[in-house]
This record gives structure tokens, C-alpha cells and sequence, in this order.
């Protein structure tokens, strides 16, 4: 129990992490990330949202019927996204302005749904509720090192405070203007995962064909 | 030339496995196979034989373009040293005005010479670090997952240098190549697995991180503070009258004596290394003409449709020709035989697309001027599609013809 409760946490920070391995959560990876304080936020929101929906939904499981789960679980899912969204505009206007829509979309998140259906249905709830922990943490770690590489490449800033002089106000730095645009996330989120399967091979998948080895340097 | 295969052969084994410069046999395989074409043949399916090899094809790409070179050479010079007469400036900042100075030259904007030498000033420093950034990449790629050094670099290389602004910083010109190189090649398994065009990945990445370094109006003439409108852009503004106003002729603009990226300024020079391409069928001609009877096309429905507010609708097609990059993209662009599509019928399709796209970019969307780059990665992207469709085409085609016959 113990040892399960700890593997629920730690093991998807790099071993099964949602976005780099299971590749799931990118489109939110892709719009939050310009900005470390935004993508902060939305980390915070969606990591509370996985791991109560994890425990509620794991305490009512003998109950939902199943062939009305989904619709069960989206019940809820909805239910917590709508509280954190009030939440923010409470308490954090400016920044739930800049998340804007992104927020309400956590409901459609792949990670949420899928951290329901395939633990929380099955286990008790504060396995259930640290599986949710330990998935939103590893969507955080990867959502803030991509934040992180465009805020500071794109801007030269970190958390908003200007950490590179850039050249427009007299610094050396030429911001990076692709890094403000949503595609470089691909890249970036493209090249941890280039990065985490050289340090851990077991995650490299194997190759669907094999091209004939042609040349003699591809037979060394 | 014997004694420099006896000398090849001699520190093969070194480089060998269980040799002592084993990591460096991919540097050892490209200067061998680049100097003498290799003995070994292509084993098991599929069989293409041919004499010429991968390396001599590239070889010929990189001879196409020396006509693009020449010109490109004087023009750069010509704008610089024009653009210094019309601000009245003496001479460049920098190192570049202390060679110019040692060897005497000068700036008149009428001498050959003068005009050669500021545009070599220009243009070796940003070749040699594309060479040398790429080449860094291309090499440790090699040596890491044991394939060959292709001279496809050396043509990307080449193609991507004369894709830039004459006044590109250096460092910005090392980073685009290295991406292209490793995001737009390797990362995919190395030449012939790439799906978009290496040098053109280059560019793309510079144009979007760097857009006040890669367009606009103070980027196409190699002298700091000057300002010139391209033609392509004084068209976007107020169609072909305001090339005309600014004194430039058609036949300028074909000639090449224009401001503009390095190497897509002189269509004449482009048709004749598009001529010798198509002589030596290393590019494709029914690429090259898809895109442009596709650009041709496109123009000819924009001219006919008309617009009171966008006067880039009533450019003809032979101005859409001679200004901007398109001849470039067209002849050494689309025409890479590894990114493009690969079936005959295929091909003009893919011409066809690319060339109705570049037009459709510089015409319809204000925000970017010039289309050719976007228009031809765009192709890259649908070009294993539409080999698809060609190839299920006639799959069936041949099905429906033996239950005829059957």
C-alpha cells in the first residue's frame, strides 16, 4: 500500500510521464506555456482538478453504473473545473483573464479523463487522490520547462522579471520571436522527449519497419 | 592522383572498427567518397542502378547555382555601393572597409571589380559559417548514429546562404542552419528521410524567430541605415506603377539589379541553372513547370478577378516572375528530389499546389509579402499524400484492367 502510494506519485514525473510519454495534455501545453506565472497557475489548477476528481470519482466507483461513467465522471470533473475558474476570478482576476479559456477546458483534458477511467475506476480514493497528485505534477514539470525555455528565449524574462537585457532596451539579447508562437512548444516539448529517451532507453519505442541497410557505414 | 588513393587506402584501416579513429569514420568516407566514387553497389531490393551516385547529383546542384552566384556577387555589391552614393557615406563600418581599402577598390557603384569584391564581403562570411555551423552538426550526427556525410550539405548549404538578406548577422545565420540541419534533417534520420527541405527549415525558423532581421525594408541592401523597398514590396503597396516609380524596369528586375535576398534577385541567372538542371535531369521539369504554369494560372484568375483596395491582384504573372523569390523556390527549392513528391503525375500536381499557393500568400495575406518559402514547405508537407493518391490511382486503374481482361 505504502509502496503503491509512493510509485503513484513519483512514477509519472519522468518514467510514465502523461505528456512525454503517454503524449497526452499537449494542447494546453502548447497555449499556456508563453509565460511562467501563467503556465504556474494553470498547473496548480490542473493538478487539484486530477487528484479530487481521482478521489471522487473512486469513492462513488461501485455505484456508477457502466454503461453511464463518462457522463458520471464528466459530472464531476466539470464540477471541480467550475470551482477552480470561480476560484481564480475571486482571487486572481489578471491571471484567470490571461488563461481565459483554457481554464474551462481543463474538463476536456486527456490526462484528467483518462487518470478516471484508468485508475481511479478501479482503486480506492487516496490512491486515487495521490495518482491525480502525482500525474498533475508531471504535467507541471514538463508544462513549467517548456514555459520556462520560451519565456526566456522568447522575452528574456522569468516569472515577468527581466532576466536578459534584450537588444530593443540597450541588451545584447535579440529575442527569440518564435518562442512567442505556439508551434514552439511542439519543439520544445519535441526535444525533452528527445532528451528523456537518451537517458532512459526504455522508453524508446521500437521501430514499426526496418530500411534495408544499403550502404556499408549503416552495417558497421 | 594514384598516390592519393594509395594514401586513402593506406589509413583505411584505421578508421575501420577496432581502429584507433573508429568515432571519425564518417569524416574519412566523406572526403574518400567525395573525391572517387565508391565500388559498392546497392544490395538487395529495391534495384536502382545507375552509374551516378547521390553525391555526383548534389555536385551538379552546386555547379547549377554558380550563375546565380556571379550575379549575386555583382548585385550585392552594386546595391551596397549604390545605396552608399545615394546616402552619401564613404565607406562601411568595420572590417570590411579596411580590406576594402587595402586593396584599393573603392566604392563606385560602376566598376565591376569593386562591386564583385563588396559582395564577396558580404556573402563568403555568411557561407563559411553556414559551412562550418552545419557542418559541425552534419558531422557529429554522423559520427553518432553511423551513417555517411552527405554533399546534400554542401547544396543545402549553399541553397540557404543565398536565401538570406545580404545584411543577415552571422550568428543568426548559424542558427538557422543548425536548425534546419538537426530539426529538418537528422532528427528524421538523415538525408533522403528528411520530409521538408532542410534549407528552406533554415530559413523558415529565421523568418518567424527573427522577422525584423528577415523582412521589411532595411534588410535588403548590405549597408547599415539604408532603406530600400524591395520590388515585391513596393508591388504589395501600389502594384507594378510603384516599381515602375521607383525606377524599376522589367528587364532590371529580370537582369537582377534589384534588392532582394542574395541569390533570388537574377531570374536570368536562375532560368540558366534551371536549363542546366533540366540538361542533366537532376531537377525535375514537370516541378518546375507545375509551379509555374500554377503561378501563371493563379495570376491570370487574380488579374481577372480584379480589386479596388489590393493592388497586388492586378500584377501580371511575368512581373510575379522576376520579383520576389519565386524563380528561385521554383528551380532550386521544390525541385529537391527528396522532399517532393516522387511519381511523375505526382509531380505536376505538387507543382501545380505550390506554385497556386505562392501566388494565393503574396496576393490574399498582407502579413506575409513574399509566399514561395511558405508555399513550398506547405508542398513538402502534402507531397507523401499525393504520391499516395497517384500511386492507389493506379492500383486501381490496374485492377479494373485485369478483371476486364479476366
Amino acid at each position: 500500500m505504502a509502496s503503491e502510494a509512493k510509485s503513484n506519485v513519483i512514477d509519472p514525473l519522468v518514467d510514465n510521464n502523461p505528456i512525454t510519454l503517454q503524449v497526452l495534455g499537449i494542447c494546453s501545453a502548447l497555449a499556456v506555456t508563453t509565460n511562467m506565472m501563467s503556465s504556474l497557475i494553470m498547473c496548480i489548477a490542473l493538478t487539484t482538478v486530477c487528484a479530487f476528481s481521482g478521489m471522487f470519482i473512486s469513492a462513488i466507483r461501485k455505484h456508477i453504473p457502466s454503461n453511464i461513467r463518462i457522463i458520471v465522471q464528466m459530472t464531476i470533473i466539470a464540477s471541480l473545473v467550475i470551482i477552480v475558474d470561480q476560484v481564480l476570478k475571486a482571487y486572481a482576476y489578471e491571471a484567470s483573464k490571461q488563461l481565459s479559456v483554457f481554464v474551462g477546458l481543463i474538463i476536456t483534458n486527456c490526462i484528467v479523463l483518462g487518470r478516471a477511467e484508468a485508475y481511479a475506476m478501479k482503486n480506492p480514493p487516496m490512491l486515487s487522490f495521490l495518482d491525480g497528485i502525482g500525474n498533475g505534477l508531471g504535467y507541471s514539470l514538463i508544462l513549467m520547462g517548456v514555459a520556462f525555455f520560451r519565456e526566456l528565449l522568447g522575452a528574456g524574462k522569468l516569472f515577468g522579471h527581466q532576466v536578459i537585457p534584450v537588444a530593443n532596451e540597450g541588451g545584447w539579447y535579440v529575442p527569440n520571436g518564435l518562442m512567442l508562437l505556439p508551434p514552439s512548444a511542439f519543439f520544445v516539448i519535441g526535444l525533452m522527449i528527445w532528451a528523456i529517451r537518451t537517458w532512459k532507453k526504455e522508453q524508446v519505442e521500437k521501430p514499426d519497419y526496418q530500411i534495408h541497410q544499403v550502404h556499408r557505414t549503416e552495417v558497421l | 592522383m594514384a598516390r592519393l588513393r594509395r594514401f586513402l587506402d593506406r589509413i583505411e584501416p584505421q578508421f575501420q572498427k577496432g581502429g584507433p579513429y573508429e568515432k571519425y569514420y564518417a569524416l574519412y568516407e566523406m572526403v574518400d567518397t567525395f573525391i572517387y566514387s565508391p565500388a559498392d553497389v546497392t544490395r538487395g531490393s529495391p534495384h536502382v542502378r545507375d552509374a551516378i551516385d547521390l553525391k555526383r547529383v548534389m555536385s551538379y546542384v552546386v555547379v547549377a547555382t554558380f550563375p546565380v552566384l556571379l550575379l549575386m556577387l555583382w548585385n550585392t555589391g552594386f546595391q551596397a555601393n549604390s545605396a552608399m552614393a545615394a546616402i552619401g557615406m564613404s565607406e562601411p563600418d568595420g572590417w570590411r572597409a579596411a580590406l576594402m581599402n587595402l586593396f584599393g577598390l573603392g566604392y563606385n557603384p560602376e566598376s565591376l571589380v569593386a562591386n564583385m569584391f563588396h559582395g564577396l564581403l558580404y556573402f563568403l562570411p555568411m557561407y563559411f559559417t553556414t559551412l562550418l555551423a552545419g557542418g559541425i552538426c552534419e558531422v557529429i550526427f554522423a559520427a553518432v548514429r553511423n551513417h555517411e556525410v552527405n554533399e546534400g550539405f554542401l547544396v543545402s548549404s549553399m541553397l540557404y546562404t543565398l536565401t538570406l538578406p545580404p545584411s543577415t548577422p552571422l550568428w543568426m545565420v548559424a542558427l538557422g542552419i543548425i536548425f534546419g540541419v538537426v530539426l529538418g534533417k537528422e532528427v528524421f534520420g538523415g538525408t533522403g528521410k528528411n520530409f521538408l527541405n532542410p534549407a528552406l527549415t533554415g530559413r523558415a525558423f529565421l523568418y518567424f524567430a527573427y522577422p525584423a532581421a528577415m523582412s521589411g525594408d532595411a534588410v535588403w541592401t548590405a549597408v547599415d541605415g539604408y532603406t530600400g523597398a524591395t520590388p515585391l514590396s513596393l508591388a504589395a503597396s501600389g502594384g507594378v506603377e510603384a516599381i515602375q516609380e521607383a525606377g524599376y524596369s522589367w528587364s532590371q528586375t529580370f537582369f537582377g539589379m534589384m534588392p532582394g535576398s542574395l541569390g533570388e534577385t537574377s531570374t536570368l541567372a536562375i532560368l540558366i541553372g534551371a536549363a542546366f538542371l533540366i540538361y542533366t535531369r537532376v531537377a525535375n521539369f514537370r516541378i518546375i513547370f507545375g509551379v509555374f504554369l500554377g503561378m501563371v494560372a493563379t495570376t491570370l484568375l487574380f488579374n481577372l478577378i480584379g480589386s479596388d483596395t489590393n493592388p497586388m491582384f492586378s500584377v501580371p504573372w511575368y512581373w510575379h516572375m522576376t520579383i520576389g523569390g519565386l524563380a528561385f523556390g521554383m528551380v532550386f527549392m521544390a525541385t529537391d528530389p527528396v522532399s517532393a513528391a516522387m511519381t511523375d503525375k505526382g509531380r505536376w500536381i505538387y507543382g501545380l499546389l505550390i506554385g497556386f499557393m505562392a501566388v494565393l500568400i503574396r496576393v490574399v495575406n498582407p502579413a506575409f509579402p513574399e509566399g514561395i518559402m511558405l508555399a513550398i514547405l506547405f508542398g513538402n508537407m502534402f507531397a507523401p499524400l499525393i504520391d499516395h493518391f497517384v500511386v492507389q490511382a493506379n492500383v486501381k486503374r490496374r485492377l479494373r484492367r485485369s478483371e476486364a481482361n479476366g
